[in-house]
This record gives structure tokens, C-alpha cells and sequence, in this order.
């Protein structure tokens, strides 16, 4: 299994008290699967994504990432797994805004030493971003910057890609080519997608669907 | 990797070129102004310090005249014969270069042959001096170009320096440190000649501590600004950068390797900072350099370098307060990353929000600071203690500043709904803005406190050189047949002369000057006093007291009815103090008969005269009696010369008061775009609400009006407490003199002008950012939640 999580419990604090977010989480990962995961605006579905990545440490319960324990690693050692063996589309997609188009696609693919130009271009093609290459993200709209943003993880050619919401600001056209993109590249390289989505037609197109109510997996 | 992070980083400054040279900018100033101060200071140091090496002034016991300023080549010898060891001197100033011929072979300065100067004197008729004196020279004499030789100077054997001016005397001679056991005293060998101990020969580093004093303190005072500076460019760049570095570390960058090179990122732009800060400390101190030798040399007639060297301890310090300036900035932002959690965009401005308490738990501290102050000022004595009460002073009201501007705030006018929000925003932005209204409040009363201490001493000075000038015509002649001729000459027409007779000798066991005075119409008219005795002028005239100045008493405790010595064995009362200026020398004045009396073989070379007609005077002394006409000094003259030199002193301290005020000017610009970085967010739902952006820039500008004018009010005060600080205690410990107090508001309205002003320019960018930023940045901010 690549990725596993087990009772993984999460709170936040909040204005008026602890907010207990996920209550026993447990879900399971195999290398080339699709996993669609839905569930209402607040219920935690970026947390999980979060804590899979080893961004957002869990207050109780196991995380294994290749059958490696990610709670009991250091700082700098999750980083790696991170840059290495994880991409993400986030939900803010995080764009680097002095960095143009074209470093922010290549950025954690050469942080992670892997850089393939044949690949990315590739991508840029199959996205649709040929023209915005020299551009900086400020100037891109709202779903351009979302295509940078998932170029940008596939690019790394990861082993698990996380996405939280990453057809949430295309058009449907669009959308479906994006899509066609991530499962593509996941066909491929064997690697594992879990996509946080409120689309039903993109969750139809996934290996599995699990939708997150109170807490807990239904 | 490292290159991938390290570009990312240093992309930020190629998007933002305005910020990069904000923050080089800020470094240089900051260094630019200490090193500039430091490096005038220790320029004329070592000036001082190389003629105290080379000429051993100040180290050895010395030999000179009771009488005039020549010593017979005889005396020397019979000295030596009688086993005494010394080492004889001869100085003769010609074109305002003084020569001073040496003995290689008996001087225990480091000239002697074993020197590790470059130069030696030995078997060699070269006269040495540096770059300005040999082209002062140029066509009298050739000079050998020696760096090590201090300015002012000319260094050649004694021999050569004799026959060059036709002389075959001595001035002095030094007296070796090691002495036979026995030998004769030397009022059996040569009673001609008194001993001057080292310590009583002036020591110029010491006079012009006072001047130095003053340097040092503008010094400081641009450390702390600089230190501010340093802190808010450091905040600006990390707070604009706090979303990349989220990023960074969220695709896999390590925290360690982040960290390590954000500091290599740093480092190399606070170096390149410091080094451009230098360059203008350089260019600074080099403008400034000639006035400020001008004045030492006018004040103190010590001699100082005109042109400035690079020398390690200034640009050293210079970039050594960058590196802890910015460390102590980097520390914190460090510690910030260190804490920030690696997702929540929770409260970017956290750091910013300080409660209120908080602003009023440091008031309080800044009140206690402030009461010792007070303590000070009624019990304080010294230097150092002097010195403490201006640092409580500044500091005190530094630290109560934010809390008082807030209260200021409560009575600003205004009901409607715009306006209340504008001053609770204000208020909320206080804890970002509290460091660069301090630095303003600094400069700014800092400019009133030294520009009211110096126009007093000006004024002060002025009325001053009214009173001893007040004689039309000064004559020097040079023998003493001369002298008797045109006293009588001038006697003969019915003028008033006023000879002028003096020694020097030390008084209360400090070098002194004697002066015996013909007293009369002149002298009774127009000397003030600061102490006096109903009848000062008849007891000096009967030879039953003396006259002496501010300096002489206040050092040695004395006042009016307190005795001096004026000659071995005899103490005379005092019957007034007198103030005077621009001279660190205590003086004694007597009426003529006493002096005579005292010192017969003293004469008068020098003369006052009262006339009205000073021009048609001036060519009968001339073709009547051969006097020359350099000999000849209208008083009008002296006085412009004297005024000159003050107007330099005036040069220098305008110089560094617009240099502070720029320089806090700056480090309100650094925190005012720290903070519109910030604010985007709160300011974007105004926008939205219906406020233009033209709206909301000027509400910016206004803000930083009405805060400008807050911290002037609050300037006003503390700088008349600093300029009365100054006055009466710095400047009694260091120069020995108090001075009366004046105002002068429209030099503190004409700085407050400029303060505002500095202000306005500083929140002119953050507004014309506001008003041109695109509707598209600020609907980002509804979109994101970032
Ligand atoms: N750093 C944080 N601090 C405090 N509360 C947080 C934090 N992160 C998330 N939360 C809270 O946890 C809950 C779940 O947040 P999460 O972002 O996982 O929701 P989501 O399911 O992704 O919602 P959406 O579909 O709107 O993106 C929310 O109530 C949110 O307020
Ligand atoms: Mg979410």
C-alpha cells in the first residue's frame, strides 16, 4: 500500500473552543489508484490532503507513506519525502509571484533534482499554457493559475499527487482535459490521485469515492 | 536545490527593483552617516595622535623661556656640560607651515634613528612633510612627501631649519626621560629657563575632546536611527515574502536549508548595503572634513588633516553595525519563520497587533527613565553623569511616545463614519508604526536641541566679540623700539591705546594666560561680567585684583572674592568672572602697573587703538613709523575671521541635522510600506464599500500628517530639554563654560516644516501605490484567503 491512514484524529482551536475536524480517519492508498474525496464546504477535506503530505501533523492515529511511519520523522526528512515522492495542487495554489510561468512549472521538479524539459513541455501543451510561459502568475487568471499549479505538480513526476479541488475554477471543457492530463500521467508513472472535489462527474471517473460527513469516511 | 531556492529568493528582488533599493538604500544610510562621523573623528585623532608621536608633544617634560620664545644657543651647551640631557628644538612658522628642526641624535622622539617611522633624519639635510605642506612650500623650499608626518608640519634637522631662516637660537628643549642621578638644579645653570611638565603642555586630543564629543554624539545618534532603519528594510523584505517562503517549505524545502540561506541571501545584500554605505559616509566626511579642521583649528589651533584616509576603524565599525543591525533584525524574523506554522495563513500581522498594554507597560518604563532624568539634572555632577541624563531624557520619551500619540489620537475631531474608522485604524497601527515615529521624534528634537545650543553660543559669541573687539585698530609690532615709538606716537594725537601685555604661566596649576591691561574709557564701557564686584575696574587699576575668564574659575571652583596665584607667592582676589568663548584657556587679566611689576621684562607688541578714523590711521602708522601692513588689523576683519570660523562649526551641524532628518525620513518610509504591504486586506472591503482608491491614498497621507505633527509637538519640549542639558551641564564639563538660553522659534518651525515634509515624501509612495493599485489586487484579496 502506498499511502495508509489510520484513526487519524485532528482539532483546531477556534474562537469558541477546540474544533475536533477528523475523528478517526482511516483510508487506504494503492500505487496507481484514484480516489475521489467529497463532503461539505469546512469538513475537512484539504486537512486530510494536508496531512497526507506530511504538511499538517495529525494529533493522534498513524500515517504511512511506502510503509514509512511519516509522524516520527524529522522536519527536514518529510520535507524530502515531500519534494521527492509528493505533488500537490492547492486549493490557493501557491504560486511562487516572482518566479514566471515556466519556473514556477520546473520549480519542484528541479528542487527534487529530476527536471525532464521534454516532459514539461509536454504538459504545457496538453494544459493548454503555451502562451503564458513568460508571464508572471499575477497576471494569469484564477484557472490558468490552476493549470500552473497541477503542470506543477505533475512535473515532479510524483508517486502519490494530491489536488484539492483542481477543476474547481475551469469550464468544462477545460476540465475535462485537465483531467485527462492527471490520469494520464497517473496511467503511466503508477502513481496514486487523490482528488478533493465537489464535481460528480469527476468523482464518476475515479477508481473510488469516499465522502467525509462528522469527521469520519462514510 | 540550493541554486532553485536561491533563485526564488533573489527573484523577488528582480520583480521588485524599488524594493531592493530601498533596502540597499537603507543599509547605506545607516552606514553612511556612522562611518562619516567616525570617520571625521578619527581622522583628526590621528592627526593628533601622529604629532603627538612625532613630536612627542604633550610626552616629555619641556625647557622654555620665562621671556619670549628664544633660547641661546649657550645655554644649551652649558646645560649639557652640567649633565643635564636634553634635546633642543627649534620651531619657526612661516606661511602658516610650522618647521620644527630636531636633533637626530639626542631626540627621544620615535624621529630618532632607530624610528620605525618611514623616514629618518639622519645624515641628511631633506626636509620632511606631508602631500598639503609640500605644496604649500612649493617654490621656497622642496619638501620629501612623508604620509607619517601630521599635517601642518615641516620636519627637518635643526641645523638646516637654522640656517634656512637665518636663526643660530633654540625655542625649547625637550628633556630626556632618563636623567643622571645627580645634577645641578637648573635655576643655578640656566634661570633663564623654567620646566614645563608634559602633562601642563596642552594636549590637543584633550581640548578637542569637547568638539569630538559632539561628533560622537551625532554619532550615536545615527547608530540608533541606522539600527531602526536596518530593523524595518530587514521586516519589509520578510513580511513581503512571508507567502514565498510558506511555498518553499510546502514543496519540500527543508527549514534548515531555507534558513541557512536566507542568511547567505542577507548577508550578501547587507554587505554590498554596507559597502555602498561607506562609499557616502566617505563622501560625506570628505565634504565636511575641511570645516570641521577649519574649526578645530580656529577653536583650539590644533591641526587636522584637510583630506580623509580610509582607515579600518571607521569603515570597519561601519560595516560591522550593518552586520549586527541587520543580525539582531534577521534574528528575529528567523525566530518568526521558525514558529510560523507551515500552512495557516492565520494573522500575517500578528506582530503588529502589540496590545494596548503592552504600549502602556513600555510608557510606563519610558516614565521611570524620564524621573531619572529629573534626579540628574537636580543632584547630577560630570561628564558621564551629564551624558546619562540625556540618554534617560531620549530614551524616557522614546519609549513613551506610542503610548502618548494614542492618547493624542483621542482628541482628534471628527463623527462620521469614515473618520472614526480612520483614527481607530490609526490607533491599531500604532505598534508598526511606533518605531519610525520614534526615530522622527529622535532627529527631530535632536535638530532643535543641538541648532538651539549652537545659535545660543552663536548670539552668545557674537555679543562677545562686541565686547573685546571693541578697540578699531589692532597694531603688532615686532621690537620692542617699535613698540615704545608707537605708543608714544599714539599718545601724541590724543588717541586711546590700550597695550596689551601677556605671559604665560600656569595658574592654579594649569596653563594659563596673563594679561595686564591699561584700564579705561574702553575697558569700563564695554566688559561684561557674569560675577562682579561693584567696583571691579578701580581694584584691578590699584593692582588689588584681578579679572579672570569662566573657564579658569568654573574648573577650579572659584568665583568673585576667591583668590589666584598669579605669580610665585603672590595670591590677588578675584573681583569678576568673565565669560569667554571659543577658547578652552584659563585667563587672568590685571591692570598694567601690577603686571609690569610683576614680569618687567614682558613688553607690549601688541596694541588697541580707539579711533574714528581708521582707514586715514592706519596709512600714518604705516608711513610714519614703518610698520608694516600686515602688522595692521582693522577689527572688522578679526571679527569676520572669528564669525568664519563659527560659521563652519554652523556648516558641519546643519550638515548632520539634514542628514538625521533624511534619515528618519527614510525609516518612516520603510514602516509606512511595511505596513500598506500589510493592510491590503483591510483595505480592500473599504474599497469594495465604496471609498475610491484616490480616497483611500490621501486618507493615507493625511494619516501621516497628522501623525508628523503629533510627534513635532512632542518634539518641541524634549529638544528645548536637550539644548538646556547641553547648555548647562555638557557644556560647562567639557568646554567650562555655561551659556544663557535663547529661542528661536522660527528655526523649530522651519525644521518642523521639514519634518513634515520628510514625512509626506515618505507616505507619498504607499499612496501612490494605494491609488494605482489594480482593482484586480484588491479583489484577490475577497478570492483568496490568503
Ligand atoms: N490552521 C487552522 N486553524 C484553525 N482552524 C482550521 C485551520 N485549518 C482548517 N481549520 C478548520 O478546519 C475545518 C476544516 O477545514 P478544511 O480546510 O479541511 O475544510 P474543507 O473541507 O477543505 O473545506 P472547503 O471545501 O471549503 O475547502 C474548518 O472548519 C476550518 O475552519
Ligand atoms: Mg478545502
Amino acid at each position: 500500500m502506498l499511502l495508509e491512514l489510520k484513526d487519524i484524529t485532528k482539532s483546531f482551536s477556534g474562537v469558541d473552543g477546540e474544533v475536533e475536524v477528523l475523528r478517526g480517519v482511516s483510508l487506504g492508498l494503492d500505487a496507481g489508484e484514484t480516489l475521489a474525496l467529497t463532503g461539505e464546504s469546512g469538513s475537512g477535506k484539504s486537512t486530510i490532503l494536508h496531512i497526507s503530505a506530511g504538511l499538517e501533523v495529525p494529533d493522534g492515529g498513524s500515517l504511512h507513506l511506502e510503509g514509512v511511519e511519516i509522524n516520527g520523522l524529522g522536519e527536514a526528512e518529510r520535507a524530502n519525502l515531500r519534494r521527492s515522492e509528493v505533488g500537490i495542487v492547492f486549493q490557493q495554489f501557491n504560486l511562487i509571484p516572482s518566479l514566471t510561468v515556466e519556473a514556477n512549472i520546473g520549480f519542484q521538479a528541479s528542487l527534487a533534482g529530476r527536471r525532464d524539459k521534454t516532459f514539461e513541455s509536454e504538459l504545457v501543451e496538453e494544459l493548454g499554457l503555451s502562451d503564458q510561459l513568460k508571464q508572471y502568475p499575477e497576471s494569469l487568471s484564477g484557472g490558468q493559475q490552476q493549470r500552473v499549479a497541477i503542470a506543477r505538480a505533475l512535473a515532479v513526476r510524483p508517486k502519490l499527487l494530491l489536488a484539492d479541488e483542481p477543476t474547481g475554477n475551469l469550464d468544462e471543457s477545460t476540465a475535462s482535459a485537465v483531467l485527462t492530463a492527471m490520469l494520464d500521467l497517473v496511467g503511466r508513472t503508477g502513481a496514486a490521485l487523490m482528488v478533493v472535489t465537489h464535481s460528480a462527474a469527476l468523482a464518476e471517473k475515479m477508481d473510488r469515492r469516499v465522502r467525509l460527513k462528522g469527521g469520519v469516511l462514510l | 536545490m540550493t541554486n532553485t531556492i536561491l533563485r526564488a529568493l533573489l527573484s523577488y528582488w528582480w520583480r521588485s527593483p524599488l524594493q531592493l533599493f530601498t533596502f540597499l538604500m537603507g543599509l547605506a544610510l545607516a552606514t553612511g552617516l556612522w562611518s562619516g562621523v567616525q570617520a571625521i573623528n578619527s581622522e583628526a585623532r590621528a592627526s593628533y595622535d601622529a604629532a603627538a608621536a612625532t613630536l612627542g608633544e604633550g610626552q616629555f617634560d619641556q625647557l622654555v623661556p620665562r621671556v619670549g620664545d628664544r633660547i641661546p644657543q649657550s645655554v644649551y651647551v652649558d646645560l649639557r656640560r652640567a649633565g643635564w640631557l636634553a634635546s633642543p628644538i627649534l620651531d619657526v612658522t612661516f606661511k602658516g607651515v610650522r618647521f620644527v628642526g630636531i636633533d637626530p641624535l639626542t631626540t627621544p622622539t620615535q624621529m630618532s634613528s632607530s624610528s620605525d617611522s618611514g623616514f629618518s633624519l639622519e645624515d641628511t639635510d631633506l626636509i620632511f612633510g606631508n602631500a598639503e605642506v609640500a605644496s604649500v612650500l612649493e617654490g621656497f623650499v622642496e619638501v620629501t612627501i612623508d604620509k607619517s608626518i601630521p599635517p601642518g608640519i615641516a620636519i627637518a634637522d635643526i641645523g638646516v631649519v637654522q640656517r634656512l631662516f637665518k636663526r643660530n637660537d633654540l625655542s625649547r628643549l625637550m628633556v630626556l626621560p632618563e636623567q643622571p642621578i645627580r645634577r645641578p638644579d637648573l635655576v643655578k645653570i640656566a634661570p633663564e629657563l623654567v620646566v614645563q611638565p608634559s602633562q601642563q603642555i596642552a594636549d590637543v586630543a584633550a581640548l578637542t575632546d569637547s568638539f569630538h564629543l559632539n561628533l560622537t554624539a551625532f554619532g550615536f545618534l545615527s547608530f540608533a536611527v541606522g539600527l531602526f532603519i536596518v530593523h524595518s528594510t530587514i521586516g519589509l523584505a520578510f513580511e513581503q515574502r512571508r507567502g514565498m517562503i510558506r511555498t518553499l517549505r510546502s514543496l519540500g524545502v527543508p527549514l534548515s536549508n531555507l534558513l541557512s540561506l536566507i542568511i547567505v541571501e542577507m548577508g550578501l545584500l547587507v554587505f554590498v548595503g554596507a559597502v555602498l554605505g561607506i562609499l557616502m559616509g566617505y563622501t560625506i566626511a570628505a565634504m565636511l572634513l575641511p570645516d570641521v579642521a577649519a574649526t578645530v583649528e580656529g577653536l583650539y589651533g590644533a591641526r587636522v588633516s584637510g583630506t580623509l584616509s580610509l582607515r579600518p576603524e571607521w569603515w570597519l565599525s561601519g560595516i560591522g553595525l550593518a552586520f549586527l543591525g541587520a543580525g539582531m533584525a534577521l534574528a528575529v524574523r528567523i525566530w518568526q519563520i521558525m514558529q510560523m506554522p507551515l500552512l495557516s495563513a492565520v494573522q500575517p500581522r500578528a506582530w503588529a497587533i502589540a496590545s494596548a498594554k503592552r504600549i502602556r507597560g513600555i510608557a510606563i518604563l519610558g516614565m521611570i527613565l524620564l524621573g531619572f532624568s529629573g534626579l540628574l539634572a537636580l543632584i547630577g555632577t560630570g561628564l558621564g553623569q551629564a551624558f546619562a541624563l540625556i540618554g534617560f531624557l531620549l530614551i524616557g520619551s522614546a519609549l513613551v511616545l506610542p503610548w502618548l500619540t494614542i492618547k493624542l489620537l483621542d482628541f482628534a475631531p471628527g463623527k462620521g463614519v469614515i473618520t472614526s474608522w480612520f483614527w481607530a485604524d490609526t490607533r491599531q497601527q500604532m505598534p508598526g508604526l511606533s518605531l519610525a515615529l520614534i526615530a522622527l521624534l529622535l532627529a527631530v528634537s535632536a535638530n532643535i536641541g543641538v541648532s538651539t545650543m549652537v545659535s545660543s553660543f552663536r548670539v552668545t559669541f557674537v555679543s562677545f566679540l562686541d565686547q573685546r573687539l571693541a578697540p578699531e585698530l589692532f597694531v603688532r609690532v615686532e621690537e620692542e623700539k617699535t613698540a615704545s615709538a608707537l605708543e608714544k606716537y599714539l599718545l601724541e594725537r590724543e588717541l586711546e591705546v590700550l597695550p596689551l601685555l601677556t605671559v604665560e604661566r600656569p595658574v592654579v596649576g594649569q596653563p594659563a594666560k596673563l594679561y595686564g591691561v591699561r584700564v579705561g574709557r574702553t575697558y569700563r564701557e564695554s566688559w561684561q561680567f557674569l560675577g562682579a564686584d561693584p567696583d571691579v575696574w578701580d581694584q584691578v587699576s590699584k593692582g588689588e585684583a584681578v579679572i579672570v575668564n569662566e573657564q579658569l574659575a568654573r574648573r577650579n571652583n572659584l568665583w568673585v572674592s576667591d583668590e589666584v596665584d598669579i605669580a610665585p607667592g603672590l595670591n590677588i582676589p578675584i573681583a569678576a568672572v568673565v565669560g569667554d568663548y571659543g577658547n578652552p584657556q584659563g585667563q587672568v587679566v590685571m591692570g598694567e602697573l601690577l603686571f609690569r611689576k610683576l614680569y618687567p621684562n614682558a613688553v607690549a607688541t601688541s596694541f588697541g587703538i580707539r579711533t574714528t578714523d581708521t582707514a586715514n590711521l592706519r596709512k600714518a602708522i604705516q608711513a610714519d613709523l614703518e610698520v608694516p601692513d600686515s602688522g595692521i588689523i582693522n577689527q572688522a576683519s578679526i571679527k569676520s575671521m572669528s564669525l568664519e570660523v563659527f560659521e563652519r562649526t554652523f556648516a558641519v551641524t546643519a550638515a548632520l541635522n539634514i542628514l538625521t532628518l533624511g534619515v528618519a525620513g527614510f525609516a518612516m518610509l520603510m514602516s509606512l510600506l511595511t505596513l500598506a504591504g500589510m493592510r491590503t486586506p483591510q483595505l480592500a472591503p473599504l474599497w469594495a464599500l465604496g471609498l475610491t482608491r484616490t480616497w483611500l491614498g490621501v486618507l493615507e497621507l493625511a494619516r501621516a500628517l497628522g501623525l508628523s505633527i503629533i510627534v513635532f509637538i512632542c518634539a518641541v519640549p524634549l529638544g528645548l530639554a536637550l539644548a538646556w542639558a547641553l547648555l548647562n551641564f555638557v557644556n560647562v564639563e567639557a568646554f567650562g563654560w555655561q551659556l544663557p538660553m535663547f529661542f528661536f522659534p522660527a528655526d523649530y518651525a522651519f525644521l518642523g516644516g521639514l519634518a513634515i515634509l520628510a514625512t509626506l515624501i515618505a507616505a507619498a509612495w504607499p499612496a501612490i501605490q494605494m491609488v494605482r493599485k489594480p482593482p484586480a489586487t484588491l479583489l484577490k484579496v475577497f478570492s483568496n484567503e490568503r
